[in-house]
């Protein structure tokens, strides 16, 4: 071994879940058993986080990973073969003839990627897709994920032997997707690698107490597929909208924990690096001339984080994205916030108009978003009493606490305001 | 000794709590964080959760075939659930004194509640069960 001892724990943590997708890739590659080869990777990473600490690091990390890895494997197919029969000893013997030194001459960058693709294959459930993807292309331990997702630990373990075993059922195979599945393929991950930021951006409370933080996560996975896939100009869209949307973050809650919303934020503390990176990729990505929504919520996200202070908006602009992207998808979602930069045009009557014809979209008619932004426009037109009425209603509705106690202070606030007037 | 401390509502509590100023809600959401923190500094800490809005909530029941069949719910009359903690304490005391605390969350115009509380014994053995 060289390298000191007492290398600093959280240099060992980042280097290990680089490491991991491509120890995952060699194990995989030789074996054939997806599922078997990430549990031995798993104890592999677990030995080196027990020992590189006090040892320090070994001259070549990965090839010391795999060597792990390896013997594991060798051992599960042992223990497999004195249950059933004689001739796993032939491949046993020729398996430790040849040791990892040899297999590890050539790194395969492509094994990222392939792990990423299978990871996030659309025949997993979302929730299957991001807990595999985090522990096996992003090295996170189950523990770590589990206290992320608030679950408890047997339970984040069993979703992901689960998908695991999904894989293996469906056949999924350890290569990257055929040109004909490919455009499919990656839009599925870039929908978990966002669904993974919108967990950590949105999750309260519980943030400051883990210690992996889910958006940062989902940004530096974002990154390697950046960095694997430079000209894909999705890629680069879902990169810059993680990068312009986390930005904000230390401005969206106050010291007591409540909500503030964008237009209301301290925007000095906005980050003004990843603000910068983000508009350097979209601008980058726009005139390749592929548009998709990642790059067009990510142009929106840009227009907001250029603007100084809330009345430089360039709302015509940001309507005329909205425009382009809802005719992309029939995301109610996305029709809603188009009603908001509606309003902010054309005045709020207009807004509400739009948000009439969302009222009989079964999809969104008892959204608990759709009331909240009636309540705004409501309260923007001058209609007081119906806001606070929606304001309450869309309290009711929400899932999430500190939005909830966001809504019902916005009704309270307008209700005092009637009564002092 | 594992206890749950329980916070009931009626309709008639949720909608008055819809209600309060603004000064009065930012007071009991303050308070209560400060509980939350207090307990985990403590040791006793265990588990926290808020229920969604009773109105939001639905009554399930098993078809013949064992199939889902839905009710919404809120008879006038009924409590609900609004949320709980669970603690981990040496005495049933200790519980109690915890509980006292949670009943004491301010209400409107900044005063100090009653608010009953459940106290319940959370059984133990259940990780024996095999889960």
């Amino acid at each position: 071994m060289t390298g000191q001892p007492g290398q600093s724990s959280e240099a060992i943590e980042h280097l290990l879940r680089e490491l991991t997708p491509q120890v995952l890739g060699a194990v995989v590659r030789r074996f054939r058993d997806f599922a078997e080869a990430e549990d031995a990777v798993q104890e592999a990473l677990l030995a080196a986080a027990t020992r590189w600490p006090e040892d320090g690091l070994p001259e070549n990390p990965r090839a010391w990973l795999i060597q792990v890895a390896f013997r594991r494997m060798t051992d599960h197919i042992r223990s497999e073969s004195a249950r059933r029969h004689r001739e796993s000893e032939a491949m046993l013997e020729a398996m430790r003839m040849q040791e990892p030194a040899t297999v590890d001459a050539a790194p395969q960058e492509d094994d990222t990627l392939v792990l990423l693709f299978m990871c996030c294959h659309p025949a997993l459930t979302p929730v299957s897709a991001i807990a595999l993807t985090l522990r096996a292309v992003g090295g996170l331990n189950t523990a770590e994920i589990a206290k992320a997702f608030l679950v408890p630990e047997a339970t984040m373990a069993q979703r992901i032997s689960r998908a695991k075993q999904s894989i293996k059922d469906s056949g999924i195979p350890f290569q990257l997707p055929t040109s004909e599945e490919r455009a499919q393929r990656l839009r599925a991950v870039l929908h978990v690698l966002y669904l993974i930021f919108n967990e950590g951006y949105t999750s309260s409370g519980g943030a400051q107490l883990q210690r992996v933080e889910l958006s940062r996560e989902a940004i530096r996975l974002a990154r390697s597929l950046h960095n694997l896939l430079p000209d894909d100009a999705e890629v680069a869209g879902l990169l810059a909208l993680t990068l312009l949307t986390d930005a904000r973050r230390l401005a969206r809650t106050s010291a007591d924990g409540e909500l503030i919303p964008l237009m209301q934020q301290d925007r000095a503390l906005w980050d003004r690096e990843e603000i910068a990176e983000g508009i350097a990729l979209i601008s980058a990505a726009l005139p390749k001339g592929s548009l998709g929504p990642y790059q067009l919520q990510a142009a929106i996200a840009a227009v907001h984080d250029e603007a100084a202070r809330p009345e430089d908006t360039d709302w015509p602009q940001i309507l005329a994205l909205y425009d382009l992207l809802r005719r992309m998808s029939d995301n109610p979602m996305i029709a809603l916030n188009y009603a908001i930069a509606a309003a902010m045009v054309h005045g709020p009557r207009k807004g509400l108009e739009l948000l009439d014809t969302l009222s009989s979209d079964s999809r969104v008619a008892d959204h608990h978003r759709l009331e909240a932004v009636r309540a705004h426009l409501l309260e923007l037109a001058g209609d007081r009493d119906a806001a606070v009425e929606r304001y309450r209603a869309a309290a009711v509705k929400t899932a999430n606490l500190p939005e909830r106690n966001y809504l019902l202070m916005q009704a309270a606030r307008l209700a005092s305001e009637k009564e002092s007037n | 000794m594992k206890y749950i401390l329980m916070m009931n509502g009626t309709k008639a509590d949720f909608d008055g709590y819809a209600k309060w100023s603004k000064e009065d809600l930012q007071r009991n959401v303050a308070f209560m964080r400060a509980f939350s923190k207090e307990l985990k500094d403590a040791g006793v800490f265990v588990a926290t959760e808020g229920l969604g809005w009773p109105q939001e909530a639905k009554i399930v029941r098993a078809d013949k075939n064992g199939e889902p069949v839905t009710d919404g719910v809120f008879p006038e009359s009924k409590e609900f659930l609004a949320g709980y903690w669970i603690i981990d304490v040496e005495s049933p005391e200790q519980a109690y004194k915890i509980a006292a605390r949670a009943s004491a969350a301010p209400g409107p115009g900044g005063k100090s509640g009653s608010m009953p509380i459940e106290v319940r014994q959370v059984l133990s053995g259940f990780a024996d069960l095999g889960i």
